[in-house]
């Protein structure tokens, strides 16, 4: 660690990876509720435990966000972050409200959540991801203005590099396109149309310079290629990202109210976004291939390169099959939705958070580049657990995913849609598997931060071939 | 990428690309406010049906439903449930009210949220509104 102020990463990597945990747990709860109903009904219905599982994602990522850009702006700046004080004050704050905000939809029905909060007065509540009181929502905005403020002075004062630049505007646009979220009309078209601004603009637009900024800052520690190199690649991804990205926002416009048009160019754009995604793998292959050195924090490279590829498979292929409008007539609103969503959600997000964790946090906790050798297997049993049981998880919705459509939308007698859940149960079964599967690869990776933490640092093996 | 492709030039295709494609969206965006009129069933939008849309937010209903499948997977899509009841809004209200509180066993069941008849008559009328929006041919059969 380069600069004293960047250790106020440390609570955010914390609290990112304990929220994960609640995420994980909830939803394995509402995996066992596609199996069995009235599993713990009517304690957590099943809405309950999915805003729990997909709210806490959400959360845990923002955290995991704010705690890699407080640990590489210095870095990158070359100077102090501009206000400790503040990250540490944002960080209990948002804390605070993520806490309160899930204890409020697990102790009380959410419309009683909705009147305690007055949203008559102000509605927010109760659309898909944002379902967060109006009142945290305001606190969200808050932290995310106090965060910008901070390492925009940062970046401000200090070195301007790409990498900087690049994540601030990322950032920058999180919390701009956040606030369609305050935007509810009673017109149920022009509420969905703009829900997509925060939404689709988030995760297949502006959060993809935010990963792509990441990615990039390891892989320029890890490999050492010369940083004018790995910026080029950068600023080719992300033009890629927002010009696909941007129109093709239009895949949701096909069936929600909006003129067919939308058809025509949601299609095409959308069926560019794996482009950037396809890039991003060439790019970090390339880059581990040439590098001039080898980092004995092995396991961070494999964490970075994961993310390129499962990236490309979650946001890129599995996007693409039901991304054209004849596919999506049958598909939306299916569970190969679901499947898409994730591993694209773990390939991307999770997985590019889960990398500066790992790069990150052995000079948090004071090492001077990596965990012992000890530690770094198991956080890679970690790694292969719940990479590989995504992607079951992923193939098993797929099955459920293609067999729903099929009954109830493309076959000659089609039938109802609880009818057709009961006939794919199988496949909510297996997926209840791999997701447990995914837990005990969770508690590896827990493990692989108290596992040989006492053992010296992993070195580099002079005719050793890392990665 | 070879050396004729620099990095200022990485650096214009990504400023100028973000702008233009930004630039054309925010124009397909305003072309669609403009022919959303004759599409989204705004005239049909009273102060119950508003009521009623709120009701459907404060009671999370999109945390188990689709409406124009968009939503959860958990439970049936609404976008067409009034033509998949008969068109009936009474079938509607009576199926919500009559849900048992403790569940089925075994089986998903929708929860009793104990609507007063003000609210059960306010998400009906949400849901007819809705379900008369032109989702061009959405979904393929009345099964949603």
């Amino acid at each position: 660690m380069q600069y004293k102020s960047q250790a106020v990463a440390k609570p955010y990597f914390i609290a990112a990876i304990i929220l994960f945990v609640a995420q994980i747990l909830f939803g394995l709860i509402m995996g066992l509720q596609y199996v069995v109903g009235d599993f713990l009904f009517p304690e957590i219905p099943f809405n309950v435990a999915r805003m729990v599982h997909t709210n806490t994602l959400i959360v845990w990522l923002l955290f995991g966000f704010m705690g890699a850009t407080y640990y590489l702006v210095p870095e990158e700046a070359e100077t102090e972050l501009f206000a400790p004080w503040l990250a540490h004050l944002m960080f209990w704050i948002f804390l605070v409200a993520t806490g309160a905000t899930v204890a409020g939809y697990l102790l009380v029905p959410y419309a009683t959540l909705a009147e305690l909060t007055g949203n008559e007065l102000f509605p927010t509540m109760g659309r898909e991801f944002l379902e967060q009181p109006t009142i945290t929502k305001i606190g969200i905005v808050i932290v995310a203005l106090a965060f910008l403020f901070n390492v925009g002075m940062t970046v401000l004062k200090g070195r301007k590099t790409v990498v900087s630049l690049v994540l601030l505007i990322g950032l920058l646009g999180l919390a701009l396109f956040f606030l369609f979220a305050f935007y509810v009309p009673d017109n149920l078209v022009l509420d969905k149309f703009f829900w997509w601004w925060v939404v689709h603009l988030w995760v297949e637009g502006v959060w993809e310079l935010i990963l792509g900024a990441i990615l990039a800052f390891v892989l320029i520690k890890v490999t050492g290629v010369d940083r004018e190199v790995i910026e080029k690649w950068l600023y080719v991804i992300i033009a890629m990202a927002l010009i696909t990205g941007l129109i093709g926002t239009g895949h949701h416009f096909f069936w929600i109210g909006t003129p067919e048009y939308w058809q025509w160019w949601g299609s095409i754009f959308s069926a560019m976004e794996p482009i950037p995604f396809f890039m991003m793998t060439v790019f970090a292959f390339n880059m581990v291939n040439r590098r001039r050195r080898n980092h004995p924090n092995r396991v961070a490279t494999l964490w970075a390169l994961g993310t390129a590829v499962m990236a490309f498979l979650g946001a890129g292929v599995w996007g693409f099959l039901h991304t054209l409008s004849p596919v999506n007539y049958y598909t939306h609103g299916s569970q190969i939705t679901a499947a898409h969503g994730h591993m694209a959600f773990y390939g991307a997000y999770v997985m590019i958070v889960l990398t500066i964790i790992s790069y990150a946090m052995p000079m948090l906790r004071g090492r001077t580049s990596a965990n012992s050798n000890k530690s770094q297997v198991m956080e890679m049993w970690s790694f292969w657990l719940m990479t590989v049981s995504m992607v079951f998880i992923t193939l098993f919705l797929t099955g459920a995913g293609i067999l729903q459509v099929y009954l109830q939308r493309v076959s000659d007698n089609p039938q109802p849609f609880l009818a057709v859940q009961d006939q794919i149960s199988l496949f909510y079964w297996l997926r209840e598997a791999a997701g447990v599967v995914f837990l005990v690869g969770l508690v590896c990776y827990i493990a692989s931060f108290f596992v040989g933490s006492r053992e010296p640092e992993a070195v580099i093996e002079p005719s050793g071939s890392a990665a | 990428m070879a050396q004729v492709f620099t990095k200022s030039m990485a650096r214009n295709i990504f400023y100028g690309g973000s702008a233009f494609f930004l630039l054309l969206f925010l124009v397909l965006t305003f072309d669609t406010t403009k022919a959303l009129p004759d599409r989204d069933n705004r005239g049909a939008i009273t102060p119950e049906v508003a009521r009623g849309k709120l009701v459907w937010e404060q009671n999370d209903c999109v945390g188990c439903h689709t409406l124009l499948g968009e939503g959860a997977y958990f439970a049936p899509e609404l976008g067409n449930v009034y033509q998949r009841f008969g068109n009936s809004k009474d079938a509607i209200m009576g199926f919500i009210k009559s849900r048992p509180k403790e569940g089925i066993p075994g089986r998903r069941s929708m929860p009793q949220f104990n609507f007063s008849d003000e609210e059960l008559s306010a998400i009906a009328e949400f849901l007819i509104y809705s379900s008369k929006i032109n989702t061009a041919g959405w979904p393929p059969n009345i099964q949603g």
